[in-house]
């Protein structure tokens, strides 16, 4: 066995882990908060930077109407304020209607979102695919290429990075931060935590958001990779194995579901896939987590259930 | 509520249908029973009575095999079994009720006491999809007999009612139908009074001990009201902290020391 | 006034337990089959038959089928355009290895297959539950595309994965392929449909479907009262997958006659069926008819209105379905989460007062 070629793939499977990682972070938040499986995480990163692209781009509509357009660090803030926009919309439009729904029906909900936010985009952004250059550092990180022959793209080092302080930061704000604590009290007990005068509203806006901005970093790095498509909203369905490999609620689950899903695609793509015709990729993840599940049914980082009755 | 209280006296008890010996379990390190052993005759109205957090009804989801026990052996009517799982002890005869109201609330109160009776029903999914023959004959006699267990239980008017929509006590009385339409040789009740009026529970009791009388069903039963306990059982087992501390007739219980600082919270040490 | 059950008094059980207990409901669905059976097939075109009447039925028998898992028996799946691919698959293996085999038999061969393709994948469900499923049926979904994509055995050795359905004739006269009378396209999945929507219909109000509903509105309950978790939910996705099976063997073999497992098996397949349930009815019948009625006649109505009515662009106008389509879904989970199926019911109610409320 090619000891380095091995590597090489376990190294690129975490880094492709660690994309999709970002992306089932944005549906843990909000599983966690609100008890919605939200289908439309995808879109929403598209939607992200879709919107980024607009701010930087002489053809957007913010250089149509103003005349000018953003530096990359104001295109940021000012997207991260488009999702704050979205986030309080949804609220307002859709989840204030839905409150005591049953799961499937708010989940058929995020669904409707998703159409919805997929055709505003195409709509206001056309369906083409744009480049999204934000200045993260392309190509092959050289000092490992020279120094160990091994190939990483400097942009999973990147992601990679801002993954690890995403986890950081939303850690911290869980933890110690007054509206995290809302937060947590929420997602354990909607009624309780009405009771004791959260507000329900304010917290389910602050969630979207926080996904939104989760959304956001997500539609980077994925926007720098392969350019702004549609197919950006697909991600999302690489980032259901990943869920329930961590289980629906567990920040470091999704962190390390990711990981373990990254790897475990690459490397069945290059010992299993010549067996069985190859592009395995669409369907190896979800198998992967079906196993897995079949001897530990809550997840990786679950509680088990003790049933009562 | 007396006069029912003397015709159960005045009934045969038989054998031994039930023994629970040196019952343990637990979750993780918190203990829910420690070696518990008793035993139920047949026609007994057997009541279990502790205070919150005994390990009441712990006990019942062992006796119907929805909790395995780490130690100890169940013996019913000649099978013993230390595993098992709860389709099967209820295809033993063994049928219960809960204290929160476990229903089927999509379905209706005929279609609820109509899946009490699916042990028994067997035609298969294709004379079921036909609905005609051997499908259609069992669908109606056992619609026949379910219509008996509502005349029963006086539920008459709301047989095609999703039961989501019944008021609590309604929603009780459905679940004991339920639990009826199986035939059970043995009745569990999980707090069948618990948050009912006083003519809610003469109307329990008395139906409890009408099926006792009428059918011969064993009945073990889990009460807090003890005016109830005491009038309709024939036996009572006290459990507290996950021991057992009481078993005996309702007046020796009644009269046991420890029973009493149980209830009155005496600490233990 | 005229819709009104006073009077009819019921002496049986049988007449108790009947689909449609009130004379006036049985005249109405009467009414709708002799229309269906004597009136359309003289009015239908080729327009119509592709365009609204099969895709209609197939997707109404599809959508029967993920009722009876989703509604009835409350397992959430998003993998019905892979059993739909597994039917159609099935049914082009049945029609090219045996061309003269009854049209009938091959389409309910085709759902057997598919059913136990079905509990095999239903397999998880017993320790797995909620949306955790939901996900795992997805395997399914990529799996069995990938699949058919892969394997050209499936196609005959074909290079691209595309089957097309040669012609099949049935008591003289010809059901499928090219040239076809769309009159008897139509009259054949009108009466396949109609025949196992009825017989779907006896299952959920016998004993199994019983056993099903009891699983989904609690399962430990279920299971206490003897009811065998494994038989119920096996029984339901092999029953579920039966349906759709035959589903997906009517929309390849008689509607679309030509289909590519990437595009008319996709993923969007599962959400669509998946909202004809939703929208229609979560463990209704009636509500898979409504359901897919209203997902198949919606863009229909959108794009007539679009580009005929306001000019717009063939491309922006089908930007603007999408959204729209999002919005209805959305609009109808807020004002009627139970679906069509509740909003006839209280139609009838209201019906049944008119003219005099008091």
């Amino acid at each position: 066995m090619d000891w380095l070629f091995f590597t090489e793939i376990v190294i690129s499977g975490l880094m492709a882990g660690v994309m999709y990682s970002l992306v089932a972070l944005g549906f843990v938040l909000i599983f966690k908060a609100s008890g919605i499986f939200n289908f439309a995480q995808g879109v929403l990163a598209l939607f992200a930077a879709l919107a980024l692209y607009d701010f930087l781009a002489p053809e957007g509509w913010f250089n149509q109407l103003f005349g000018f357009t953003l530096p990359v660090p104001l295109a940021i803030l000012a997207t991260a304020g488009v999702m704050v926009i979205v986030a309080w919309l949804i609220e307002r439009l859709v989840l204030r209607h839905l409150v005591n729904q049953e799961g499937i029906i708010l989940f058929m909900a995020t669904i409707g979102l998703a159409y919805v936010l997929e055709g505003v985009g195409d709509i206001l952004f056309g369906s083409d695919v744009k480049p999204l250059d934000i200045g993260i550092p392309q190509g092959a990180h050289d000092y490992l290429l020279d120094t160990y022959g091994l190939y990483i793209e400097k942009l999973e080092i990147f992601a990679a990075a801002t993954a690890a302080v995403m986890v950081a930061v939303l850690a911290v704000f869980f933890q110690y931060t007054r509206i995290g604590r809302a937060l947590r009290a929420v997602a354990d007990d909607h009624q309780a935590a009405l009771s004791v005068g959260i507000s329900l509203r304010t917290i389910w806006v602050i969630v979207w958001a926080v996904a939104g901005f989760v959304a956001l970093v997500a539609g980077i790095m994925w926007g720098s990779k392969s350019g702004v498509q549609f197919s950006l909203s697909l991600i999302a369905l690489k980032a259901l194995p990943v869920l329930i490999l961590g289980g629906f609620t567990s920040v470091p689950g999704a962190i390390i579901g990711g990981l373990i899903i990254g790897v475990g695609e690459k490397l069945a793509e290059i010992y299993i896939g010549p067996f069985v015709g190859g592009a395995i990729e669409n369907w190896f993840a979800y198998m992967l987590a079906l196993a897995f599940l079949l001897f530990r049914p809550q997840g990786l980082f679950g509680e088990k259930i003790i049933e009562r009755v | 509520m007396e006069s029912a209280a003397q015709m159960s006296h005045g009934k045969k008890i038989g054998d031994i249908v039930l023994a629970v010996e040196n019952i343990s379990l637990s979750f993780g390190g918190v203990r829910a029973l420690s070696d518990i052993s008793f035993q139920v005759r047949e026609h007994q109205v057997l009541s279990i009575i502790g205070p919150n957090g005994a390990g009441k009804s712990s006990m019942l989801n062992v006796i119907n095999g929805f909790y395995h026990p780490q130690e100890g052996l169940i013996t019913y009517r000649g099978v013993t079994r230390k595993q098992m799982k709860p389709h099967e002890a209820a295809r033993q005869g063994i049928a219960r009720t809960f204290q929160n109201i476990a229903l089927f609330k999509g379905m209706s109160t005929l279609d609820n006491i109509m899946t009490g009776r699916n042990t028994i029903m067997k035609s298969g999914l294709l004379w079921q999809a036909l609905r005609i023959g051997p499908a259609l004959n069992e669908e109606l006699a056992h619609r026949e007999r379910v219509e008996q267990i509502i005349d029963f239980l006086e539920i008459e008017h709301i047989r095609k009612t999703p039961v989501g929509k019944l008021p609590y006590g309604l929603q009780k009385r459905v679940e004991l139908g339920r639990a009826l339409a199986a035939e059970p040789s043995m009745l569990l009740l999980d707090e069948p009074m618990a948050g009912m009026n006083i003519e809610e529970k003469q109307d329990m009791s008395r139906f409890i001990l009408d099926v006792n009388n009428e059918f011969g069903t064993t009945i073990v039963l889990i009460e807090h009201d003890m005016g109830v306990v005491m009038d309709i059982s024939d036996h009572v087992v006290v459990l507290d902290y996950g021991k057992k501390i009481g078993d005996g007739l309702p007046d020796e219980v009644r009269n046991n020391q420890d029973v009493i600082d149980a209830y009155l919270g005496v600490s233990h040490d | 006034m005229f819709y009104r059950e006073t009077g009819q008094f019921k002496t049986s059980y049988t007449a108790d337990e009947a689909i449609f207990p009130i004379a006036q409901d049985r005249w109405f669905i009467f009414g709708v089959i002799a229309i269906a059976v004597f009136v359309v097939p003289f009015l239908i075109d080729d327009y119509g038959a592709n365009a609204v009447l099969l895709p209609f039925l197939a997707y109404a028998l599809a959508a029967i089928g993920l009722n009876i898992l989703t509604g009835y028996c409350g397992q959430v799946s998003l993998g019905t355009g892979g059993f739909m691919a597994v039917g159609a698959y099935s049914t082009y293996k049945l029609v090219t290895a045996y061309p003269d085999l009854n049209l009938i038999v091959i389409v309910i061969l085709s759902g057997l297959i598919t059913a136990a393709v079905g509990v095999l994948f239903g397999l998880p469900s017993l320790r797995i539950k909620g949306f955790y499923l939901a996900v795992a049926t997805l395997a399914a979904q990529f799996f069995l595309v990938w699949m058919f994509n892969k394997f050209d055995w499936f196609c005959n050795n074909c290079a691209t994965g595309q089957i097309t359905m040669p012609t099949v004739d049935m008591f003289g006269l010809q059901i499928t392929g090219p040239g076809a009378d769309p009159a008897t396209r139509y009259l054949f999945c009108l009466g396949i449909v109609a025949v196992f929507a009825l017989l779907a219909k006896n299952i959920v109000r016998g004993r199994i479907g019983r056993e099903w509903m009891a699983i989904r509105d609690m399962d430990i309950a279920a299971e206490i009262i003897g009811i065998r978790p494994l038989q119920a939910k096996l029984s339901a996705f092999a029953v579920s997958s039966f349906y759709v099976g035959m589903a997906g063997s009517l929309y390849f073999g008689v509607w679309l006659s030509s289909a590519e497992p990437g595009e008319a098996f996709d993923i969007n397949q599962s959400f669509l069926v998946l909202f004809m349930v939703i929208i229609g009815g979560l463990g209704s019948i009636m509500g898979s008819f409504l359901g897919a009625a209203f997902i198949v006649l919606m863009p229909l109505v959108l794009k007539n209105f679009m580009v005929d009515g306001l000019n717009i662009a063939v491309v922006t106008a089908k930007h603007v379905e999408i959204t729209l389509m999002g919005v209805l879904i959305i609009f109808f989970l807020i004002v009627e989460p139970h679906g069509l199926a509740r909003l006839w019911q209280i139609a009838k109610e209201k019906l049944r007062l008119w003219p005099f409320p008091h």
